[in-house]
C-alpha cells in the first residue's frame, strides 16, 4: 500500500525533521533536485479554489522535473456529474504517479486512500485538515528560529474553523519548551478536543486570551489567521466577527524585535498592509517554503533519493 | 419470575439496566425465528440491577457492537444446555458501520455508501472520532 499524507500525525518526528532537513538542502542546492522526478507525474485534484496550494505544488513537481494534469474545480471535473470521490480517484491514479487533492468535505483525502494504490498528498479537507500548510509552517519556524523547541507561539483570530492551527498546534506539541498563547473572540476559541488531546494529555501549558495587544510583547511566533467566511453557515456571525483583530505598525511597537509574524493566507485585512515592510513580517518567505517543503515531501512519497 | 433455559443459544448478562432493547434493536435479534427473552431489572448483586437477553439459538454476535454499547456485558455461550464458553467484552479498537457520523461537512454524509468507520480515541472517556472527518461520535 502507497505512503500517503492525510493528516499530520502520520508521520513521525523523526520523518518531519528528515522533510525539513531536505527542503533546506533543495534550497541550497536546487541545481541537485532538478531532474529527480524526470518521467513522473503529479495529478493536482482540486475540487475547491486554491491559489497557493494548488500552484505551488505544480510548481514543486515542475522543480524537480515531472510534469501535472489536474483540475482546479469540481465543475471541471466528473463530480459534477455524480461520481464519487472513490472513483474519480481510482480514474486518475491509473494515470499518475501521485496526488495532490482538496476537497470541501471533511476525509474525502481519507476515502481517496482507500480506493488507490499511489500516494495521495491532503491539500486541504475542508476545516479539517492541511498537512502540507503545517509543515510549511514547520519549515518557516525552522529557519528562522533555528530550531522547534524552546519559544512562546501566539495563534491569533479564527481557532475554531481554522485547520491550520489545530495541525500546527498538534505537530509543535510534539516538542519541548513551548508556551502556547491563543488570542480570539470567545466564538472562535479553539476547540475543546485539541486542547484536550494536544496539550492536556501531554501536559503542555497554554493561556487563552482575547487582547492581542496584551500578549504580544511575550511573543517569538505571532500566527495569524483569517476569518474564514467560507466556515461559517450563518453571514452574521461571520460580519460580526471578521475583524476582530487586525494587525498595525502601531500594535507591533511592543512586540519583540525578533518576532516572527506568520499567516496561512490568504489574508483579508487581519494584517495590515503596512507590515509586509516590517522586518519580521514572514509570511511571504512562508509562501516560498512551502514550495520547498512540498518538493521533499513528493520525493519522499515516490521513494527518490537524492 | 421464571424464564425457562435455554439448550443452544446466548445469554447476554451483566446488560447495564435499561440497555437491552438497544442490543436487541442493533443486533436485529427481531429477525430471528427464535425464543428471546427480556430480562429488565434484574436484581444483580454486583450492579443492583441489570438486563439479560437470552437467545435459544446459536448464533454469531457481533461483539464490537456489544462491547461499544455497553463493554461490562457477559456473554455465555449455552450448548446441550450448559455453558461452555464465557466471554469478557472490551471497548472495540474500530467500528464499522456500527455508527454514522453527524458532521454535515463529513464525506461519509455526502457519499453514504462509504463505510462509516470510528477508532476509539479516549478508552476512558469511551470517545470514538470518525476516521474520515475526526468528529466524536454523539454516544458516551
Amino acid at each position: 500500500m502507497a505512503r500517503n499524507l492525510i493528516d499530520i500525525v502520520d508521520f513521525t518526528t523523526e520523518e518531519i525533521e528528515q522533510l525539513i532537513a531536505v527542503a533546506e538542502d533543495i534550497i541550497e542546492n536546487p541545481v541537485k533536485y532538478q531532474d529527480a522526478c524526470a518521467h513522473k507525474q503529479l495529478a493536482t485534484l482540486f475540487f475547491e479554489p486554491s491559489t497557493r496550494t494548488r500552484l505551488s505544488f505544480e510548481s514543486a513537481m515542475l522543480s524537480l522535473g515531472g510534469s501535472v494534469l489536474g483540475f482546479s474545480s469540481a465543475s471541471s471535473s466528473s463530480t459534477s456529474k455524480g461520481e464519487t470521490v472513490g472513483d474519480t480517484i481510482h480514474t486518475v491514479s491509473c494515470y499518475a504517479d501521485i496526488i495532490a487533492m482538496r476537497h470541501p468535505k471533511e476525509g474525502a483525502p481519507y476515502a481517496a486512500a482507500q480506493h488507490c494504490d499511489i500516494p495521495i498528498i491532503n491539500a486541504g479537507d475542508g476545516g479539517h485538515c492541511h498537512p502540507t500548510q503545517t509543515l510549511t509552517d514547520l519549515l518557516t519556524i525552522h529557519r528562522e528560529k533555528g530550531c522547534l523547541s524552546g519559544f512562546t507561539i501566539g495563534f491569533c483570530g479564527d481557532l475554531k474553523f481554522g485547520r491550520t492551527v489545530h495541525s500546527l498546534v498538534n505537530a509543535l506539541s510534539r516538542y519541548e519548551n513551548i508556551n502556547f498563547v491563543f488570542i480570539s473572540p470567545e466564538e472562535l476559541k479553539l476547540p475543546r478536543y485539541v486542547k484536550e488531546e494536544a496539550l492536556k494529555k501531554k501536559g503542555i501549558p497554554y493561556t487563552q486570551t482575547t487582547s492581542l495587544e496584551e500578549a504580544l510583547p511575550q511573543l517569538d511566533i505571532l500566527y495569524m489567521t483569517r476569518v474564514q467566511k467560507e466556515r461559517f453557515f450563518n453571514e452574521e456571525d461571520y460580519i460580526r466577527l471578521k475583524d476582530s483583530y487586525i494587525l498595525t505598525p502601531e500594535k507591533l511597537v511592543h512586540a519583540k524585535a525578533d518576532l516572527s509574524i506568520l499567516h496561512p493566507l490568504p489574508r483579508v485585512n487581519e494584517i495590515s498592509v503596512a507590515v509586509d515592510q516590517d522586518p519580521r513580517a514572514t509570511y511571504w518567505k512562508q509562501v516560498k517554503n512551502g514550495k520547498f517543503i512540498r518538493m521533499a515531501l513528493i520525493l519522499k512519497l515516490l521513494g527518490i533519493e537524492v | 419470575m421464571n424464564i425457562d433455559s435455554i439448550h443452544n443459544g446466548v445469554v447476554l448478562d451483566h446488560i447495564q439496566a435499561g440497555k437491552s432493547m438497544e442490543i436487541y434493536k442493533h443486533l436485529n435479534l427481531d429477525k430471528l425465528d427464535c425464543s428471546v427473552a427480556i430480562i429488565k431489572n434484574a436484581r444483580s448483586a454486583r450492579m443492583g440491577k441489570k438486563d439479560i437477553l437470552k437467545i435459544d439459538s446459536p448464533l454469531e454476535l457481533d461483539l464490537d457492537v456489544l462491547g461499544y454499547i455497553d463493554p461490562n456485558i457477559t456473554v455465555n455461550i449455552i450448548k446441550d444446555g450448559k455453558r461452555v464458553e464465557k466471554k469478557k467484552l472490551e471497548l472495540p479498537k474500530r467500528l464499522t458501520n456500527v455508527i454514522r457520523c453527524h458532521n454535515p461537512r463529513c464525506i461519509t454524509v455526502s457519499e453514504s455508501q462509504l463505510d462509516a468507520i470510528f477508532l476509539l480515541s479516549d478508552p476512558d472517556k469511551r470517545v470514538y472520532r470518525c476516521a474520515y472527518c475526526e468528529t466524536a461520535s454523539d454516544k458516551k
